[in-house]
């Protein structure tokens, strides 16, 4: 008789029964833990988080007062027997693969990760285990990245040329995560650098949280469009096509996103420059990052889960699909921009 | 080489005209001239012949790419695109490669006489000194399916920018049947007459639409605001078939048809006619198929095109006959300068003239008096075979390419349908990766018939909204189409409807469209099989 799993998936999301705990749960519950603070992943209404410390002011920000504890990459928590410590998992700041361990079991739940290190969250860092559990957003071969090295090359010399021609430059990309990532590989030799609110909003909750960040100014009703001409905008992708948007006109505008190395999706998005810059794993980062597990076995979450699951199995893996309401199951709707204002405007609402 | 590709990557960098323009020049103040013509044939739909067949080229792009195939075939559907597939999927590049386009291009024509290994060994050492985006349009070149993000009107413009040449001038001499091979930069920018090339046809002139949706119908005192005096305007049937120009120069006949194909040899029954005219003849026209003198829908005149062999039996039963409403050149001369009304004459007199009346018509005049009397004779064009009216202003020269003003198409309104979506299948291009074209079905008792597939009528925001329920909804998968559960009713409109044994629903529409999104309808409140063959009747 084979012995229970220590993780299920249930419809409210990963389940430990033993620890009776949730991994990332999208219905309330009385104790989730955390692997980052995207909208996905973390959900309004548990009575109590646990998360890395730098998700902390994110998360408060986000999810109003919570019930929240924080803890060090490799530090262990128990619950009810169980062990949880969290590992880098290089997504976003504050970003965490999940390790739960119970009598000589380990899992691991990755959430959401990238190989590659940024220079801004703390570098991915492989973590043997027997069961991994998966996300694949970009889990198609077609998906290979460059060095983000030769990305902002790009992106800096997009940026110069068009202040040499007076157009402004709006780059656009997550709030939480792409944003800090490109503030922090910008060439800020070249101008300053503008935030829109949503945007700034979340770099003041990481400065809060001790992480330092280069300079920003955020756009307001004062804010000088001659000014913002020269330096760069940084905008969330709920603001294109907006007339916030089209205040800056002439303006040249770039997407930073996995899904822009299609050129269909590059061209649905109307972006004028479309940047290769994901904080996902690619292909190559996926298998790698799975094969170093060293696991028995692998479920796959979120992203093209059926092609990714049937590719692992052929290669001598053994992996399953799973269905979760992660991400989404495999589109360019997927990983949905998170909009804060709306989780505290729903907490108002609800508390009582 | 690179100077193309990299010509691709700044045209889909910028989704500004000026830019777009700006780019274009930029290459041809770079290039080489047979570079330049190589580029204009390519952006103007003349592709080099294919060499490899397309299945080769696949199998060899999954070997080099080393994947499976399955997870190849998942590729394409995810990209949308074969050959930015099969860039995206190969490893970097080993070497790199400093040939021209037209190096390139003279290489792959060179393939004809070789074996299918010598095409093999090319094309592997090909692949693995391009980069990927090099390797993208290279890729491009070799499947044939060379559709680009740009309109011919702004290559146009820049070359005329360049040239100085104005671009009605060029869009006529980059017509007719030239390849890069016997047409030269310096000829194009030469000056020209019809005798040049006897078979180079003249740019259509396309009428603009009254009224863009059937939500917006245009009343006839809206119209006469618009247009002005009856008198101005000559009206005829705007007729449903192959908008053509028939060419009689030097002895010599050609038939072209809108999409700048020669089809002369496709329509045997008009070669008397078109030899009986007098040299230096160019005629406008619609050809269709005709029964008993009677022009009939265009399903009958589909179902030859195709064809390589025409039968006795269809030469005799529904013969193809043109229905002329314009002439552009007479006695060898350039008259689209002329006024509509001296135009009309002239053809008038060539009709009058011709011994092969049956296959020689003209587009008759419908007299009017009113705008009002106008509109109430559009109520009959289904019965005249026609799909509505066109209004053309008798002062009118015979002008390039879609232009508002002169020439007017008075469309009737669509027939339409409520229907359930039960299929979808994603989309290529922009709307790779996103289901967007989809089956529709009506009831027949108390099953599901599928009548229609459609892909165009729904903004972006609600194709996103369908793809987010078709991935939650889907009841089978069959390759890459998916059945969706029914539950999705849209309103189908359509020009004709005519009876097909090829389908299943036993009946066939002329340019099925979405019309709206029925949030309103539940699927059990979709039209019947039995509505739709009453439409037949009509």
């Amino acid at each position: 008789m084979p012995e229970k799993p220590l993780l299920e998936f249930t419809d409210k999301g990963i389940y430990c029964a033993e620890g009776k705990f949730y991994i990332d749960p999208w219905k309330p519950v009385d104790d989730a833990v955390i692997t980052h603070a995207h909208a996905d992943h973390a959900y309004w209404g548990h009575k109590r988080y646990l998360a890395h410390h730098h998700s902390r002011e994110v998360l408060l920000y986000r999810l109003g007062e919570i019930n929240l504890q924080t803890v060090e990459y490799g530090e262990k928590v128990m619950k009810n027997g169980v062990e949880i410590s969290l590992f880098p998992a290089g997504h976003v700041i504050g970003s965490a693969q999940i390790r739960v361990e119970y009598k000589g079991q380990m899992w691991v739940v990755s959430g959401d990760y990238k190989v590659e290190d940024d220079g801004v969250s703390a570098p991915f860092e492989p973590v043997r285990c027997h069961h991994f559990i998966s996300e694949c957003t970009f889990g198609m071969p077609v998906y290979q990245w460059k060095p983000q090295a030769d990305i902002f090359n790009e992106v800096n010399n997009w940026w110069r040329y068009n202040v040499e021609h007076n157009l402004a430059t709006v780059i656009v990309g997550y709030s939480l995560g792409k944003a800090q990532r490109i503030l922090q590989n910008l060439d800020l030799s070249i101008g300053n650098v503008y935030t829109h609110g949503v945007i700034e909003n979340t770099n003041e909750a990481l400065r809060r949280n001790g992480i330092k960040l280069n300079p920003t100014i955020r756009i307001t009703q004062e804010t000088s469009k001659e000014e913002a001409r020269k330096g760069i905008v940084l905008a969330p992708p709920s603001s294109v096509g907006t007339p916030w948007m089209r205040k800056f006109n002439p303006y040249s505008f770039g997407y930073c996103s996995g899904w822009m190395a299609i050129r269909g999706a590059k061209r649905r998005r109307a972006a004028d420059r479309g940047f290769v810059l994901s904080d996902h794993a690619d292909w190559d980062g996926l298998i790698s990052a799975i094969d170093a597990t060293g696991c028995e076995c692998v479920y796959l979450t979120h992203g093209y889960t059926a092609q990714f699951t049937r590719y692992l199995n052929e290669i001598g893996f053994n992996a399953k699909e799973v269905h979760t309401l992660y991400g989404d199951d495999e589109g360019m709707t997927s990983v949905p921009e998170e909009e804060p204002d709306k989780h505290v405007a729903e907490k108002k609402e609800v508390t009582p | 080489m690179k100077n193309f590709a990299q010509l691709f990557l700044s045209l889909d960098e910028t989704n500004k005209t000026n830019e777009k323009i700006k780019v274009l020049k930029d290459y041809f103040n770079t290039v080489p001239d047979t570079d330049k013509m190589h580029m204009l044939a390519l952006f103007s739909g003349r592709r080099p012949k294919r060499q490899i067949n397309s299945t080769l080229v696949r199998n060899w792009a999954i070997e080099a790419s080393n994947i499976p195939a399955w997870l190849f075939e998942e590729s394409y559907h995810v990209v949308g695109d074969l050959a930015e597939t099969m860039s995206l999927l190969m490893p970097q590049n080993r070497g790199s490669s400093s040939k021209t386009l037209t190096e390139w291009i003279a290489e792959i024509n060179n393939l004809s006489d070789k074996t299918e290994e010598e095409k093999k060994l090319w094309l592997m050492d090909s692949w693995a000194m391009l980069d990927s985006s090099e390797r993208f349009v290279f890729n491009k070149l070799l499947t044939g399916s060379f559709r680009v993000g740009v309109s011919q009107s702004l290559v146009i413009k820049a070359l005329s920018d360049i040239t100085g040449i104005e671009p009605p001038v060029l869009t006529h001499r980059i017509m007719g049947s030239w390849m890069p091979e016997n047409y030269t930069y310096e000829q194009l920018v030469q000056e020209q007459s019809p005798a040049d090339d006897i078979s180079r046809p003249y740019p259509f002139f396309l009428a603009y639409p009254i009224q863009e949706t059937s939500e917006k119908q245009k009343s006839a005192d809206e119209l006469g605001m618009a247009l002005g005096e009856p008198r101005d305007w000559q009206a005829e049937w705007k007729w449903d078939g192959i908008r053509s120009q028939l060419i009689k120069r030097n002895g010599e006949i050609f038939i072209w048809s809108r999409g700048e194909d020669l089809a002369t040899e496709k329509f045997p029954e008009l070669h008397p006619f078109l030899q009986a005219l007098p040299d230096g003849t160019v005629l406008d026209g619609e050809l269709l198929s005709f029964q008993n003198g009677l022009p009939m829908p265009f399903n009958v005149l589909q179902t030859r095109i195709g064809r390589k062999n025409l039968s006795r039996k269809i030469l005799e039963e529904s013969p193809v006959a043109v229905i002329a409403y314009d002439c552009l050149e007479h006695m060898g001369e350039d008259i689209r300068h002329k006024p509509q009304s001296e135009r009309r004459q002239i053809l008038e007199e060539l009709q009058a003239a011709t011994p092969f009346p049956d296959f020689f018509n003209i587009s008759a005049l419908i007299p009017f008096a009113s705008w009002d009397e106008l509109g109430r004779t559009r109520e009959q064009s289904r019965a005249m075979i026609a799909e509505g009216i066109m209004l053309k202003r008798k002062s009118a020269t015979y002008q390039v390419g879609r232009k508002r003003g002169d020439w007017w198409k008075w469309k009737i309104d669509p027939l339409s349908v409520d229907a359930v979506m039960i299929y979808a299948q994603k989309g290529h291009g922009r709307r790779a990766d996103l289901y967007t074209d989809y089956t529709f079905a009506v009831w027949d008792g108390d099953k599901l018939v599928p009548f229609a597939k459609a892909y165009s009528g729904l903004t972006d925001a609600e194709i996103n909204k369908v793809d987010y329920f078709v991935k939650r909804n889907t009841l089978e998968k069959f390759g890459p189409v998916r059945t969706v559960k029914p539950e999705l009713v849209f309103e189908i409109g359509f020009e004709g409807i005519n009876k097909s044994t090829r389908h299943k629903s036993g009946i066939a529409l002329r340019f099925p469209r979405i019309l709206r999104w029925r949030h309103d309808k539940p699927k059990e409140e979709a039209d019947t099989i039995e509505s739709l063959r009453a439409l037949l009747g009509k």
